[in-house]
């Protein structure tokens, strides 16, 4: 019957006075925040060359990766980081996005429409998908949603493995090639282009594509995350009764934040189409899902930040993994390790102690930090009064 | 302001709700007591729109609103408490409160924020505070001021004094009188009968699913039957 904590105890969590950064004190003066602003710009900016001087091309292209990638987990994160619905096949929004732009633009069907129009038809076509997904699941979640999404993105994948017969759409297992590369404003995007005296490689060019779609995504997160849907979708996370007593129209939310999320997914996999210049089913597995979710999961779910840097980290980790082998070879003479099995060993490894280090995620939002600090308190001085 | 006539609610094929007719009137006090497993819990959701009834009708100030979904019905000023409490744990007061406000766009929000500081000054201390580190009473007040963010006319308490120690139970009755005073009509599901009937001016009983007697309070808490199975004489 005793309550201790009735007793009127002062709990002494109070989020908005964590201590002030230099960072943070940078960032409120408004000059110095104009000089970093101006800094991070042009540090995005010369990041191809510089990483392309220090490390050579083919990291360029882990980068431009790495920008997709970032893309995919800023659209799960809404799903899952906001809207708490934990979702398996979100890799099947991407493929659904870069067939829709395969198909309407290579030699597959003798179609080549601008990418100008095909992003946003990607985009519908993939929201479209996200509302198919998101409708028969309304009453479900934690695992029973994450076994249905599962599903759904085999689904998907197996269509498209399958759909070249009795007419051929997909092309099949073989995939689709000499998908077209971007254009804009008449430059080939897949040659090598001359602005202004500098030669800006192929790889560079769908660099800043991918640069400016990556950072148009989460401009778009971080303004939802603060909007009234945004609210709305955490308060279906923590609650989903209280969030409709409260009003919410919980059906259309939900179904918003698959439809949201998948557009993301839809734009990114048009844009993967027009870089590959090739796609196949193989690219779209389960793996693939679960990849995009440990970016969102160790990143930090529900922030931006976050979720921008675990997708850059997870996709350049494996990739630098592969020195494991010349490094063994430098060092002892010869490769004792295989250095693909090396890579998924470490990868493993290091996801182990993530979640024990930092179990809220390299970058956690404010509410994930909060409640890690509401949890540690008890322990405290003043959690002794807590508890008594 | 509510009537309900024939109201059947179940789920799946278990009927929970085997056809009850209440009324509350404008700026009244109504209860509906009963014990676990009566149905009262969730005659309040199938109220609040929560549940769809499988029968019957309810009436909300001369319209039919049977089986309208939450959504609308918060709007035309029907909030519910859901059942223990349902505050959202990993959001400061101040954000729940904000969440209770979720349909309304007028710019006295702001004002509404101050009206429920001063209803539950305890609120007011820690705004700042996540939700899910308060007492169960707090929650509870947290929970009621919430509510009453979306302005209701009709408010439906579902089993306040749940989990509570009984200084915190009079408190939060204390509360709920003064919401009552500000005249916002009141529909009270409560297990603990004796508070709700000294409370409230009139009572149903429920068991079983049905309404087996309609009543003033005063008469209620006289009646032997009722003395006898729910005030433990």
């Amino acid at each position: 019957m005793h309550e201790p904590q009735e007793s009127g105890v002062q709990h002494p969590i109070m989020p908005g006075n964590t201590a002030i950064t230099p960072l943070a004190r940078v960032v409120r003066n408004s000059r110095l925040r104009f000089v970093l602003y101006v800094a991070i710009a042009a540090l995005l900016i010369a990041a191809p060359f510089l990483i392309e001087a220090a490390l050579g091309r083919a990291w360029v292209r882990i980068i431009d990766i790495a920008l997709l990638f970032v893309m995919l987990a800023l659209g799960l994160n809404i799903v899952v980081g906001y809207a708490g619905l934990l979702d398996l096949g979100y890799i099947a929004f991407f493929a659904v996005g870069a067939y829709t732009y395969a198909l309407l633009a290579s030699p597959q069907f003798d179609l080549h429409w601008s990418f100008l129009a095909l992003l946003p038809i990607g985009a519908l076509v993939a929201a479209f998908f996200g509302v198919l997904l998101g409708a028969p699941t309304l009453r479900l979640r934690g695992d029973y949603l994450a076994i249905v999404t599962l599903g759904f993105g085999e689904i998907v994948r197996i269509f498209l493995n399958n759909l070249n017969r009795p007419y051929n759409i997909t092309n099949g297992p073989q995939g689709i090639t000499l998908i077209d590369p971007l254009h804009i404003a008449g430059a080939n995007l897949a040659k090598t282009q001359t602005v202004a005296g500098v030669s800006i490689p192929s790889l560079h060019s769908y660099y800043f594509v991918f640069l400016v779609c990556a950072l148009i995504a989460a401009f778009i997160s971080v303004r939802l995350e603060n909007s009234r849907i945004g609210r709305a979708w955490i308060a279906i996370r923590e609650d989903e009764l209280a969030a409709a007593a409260m009003g919410i129209n919980t059906r259309n939310v939900k179904l918003l934040a698959f439809a949201m999320g998948a557009t993301f997914g839809g734009v990114a996999g048009g844009l993967f189409a027009s870089f590959q210049g090739f796609i196949s089913p193989e690219s779209f597995t389960l793996l693939d899902s679960i990849m995009v979710l440990c970016m969102v999961v160790l990143g930090g779910m529900g922030n931006v930040a976050g979720v921008v840097l675990g997708a850059v980290l997870l996709t350049a980790l494996p990739e630098a993994l592969r020195y494991a082998g010349p490094l063994q070879q430098s060092l002892f003479g010869a490769v004792y390790i295989d250095p693909s099995d090396l890579r998924m060993l470490l990868f493993g490894l290091a996801l182990v102690l993530m979640m024990l280090f930092r179990p809220a995620g390299l970058w956690p939002s404010s509410i994930r930090r909060r409640e890690l600090a509401a949890t540690r308190e008890p322990s405290g001085t003043e959690g002794a009064d807590v508890r008594r | 302001m509510l009537e309900v006539e024939a109201l059947e609610v179940g789920y799946g094929g278990i009927r929970a709700v085997k056809g009850i007719g209440l009324t509350v009137r404008d700026g009244e006090l109504v209860t509906l007591i009963g014990a676990n497993g009566a149905g009262k819990t969730t005659t309040l959701k199938a109220l609040s729109g929560l549940l769809r009834p499988s029968a019957g009708r309810v009436r909300y100030n001369d319209r039919d609103i049977t089986g309208l979904p939450a959504h609308e019905l918060v709007k035309s000023g029907i909030a519910l408490v859901p059942e223990g409490r349902g505050v959202f744990a990993r959001l400061t007061i101040e954000e729940n409160l904000a969440m209770g406000a979720y349909i309304r766009r007028d710019p006295d929000v702001a004002a509404d924020y101050n009206r429920a500081y001063t209803l539950f000054p305890r609120l007011a201390e820690r705004r700042k505070q996540l939700a899910g580190t308060l007492s169960g009473g707090e929650q509870q007040m947290l929970a009621i001021a919430r509510a009453l963010m979306s302005r209701p006319k009709l408010l439906l308490l579902d089993e306040p004094s749940m989990g509570l120690a009984p200084l915190m139970v009079q408190k939060i009755f204390e509360t709920i009188k003064a919401v009552a005073a500000e005249g916002v009509t009141l529909l009270l599901v409560e297990q603990n009968a004796k508070l709700a009937l000294e409370l409230c001016s009139r009572g149903y009983v429920m068991e079983s699913g049905m309404i087996v007697l309609a009543d003033d309070a005063d008469s209620l808490l006289r009646n032997p039957q009722v003395r006898h199975a729910y005030l433990g004489e």
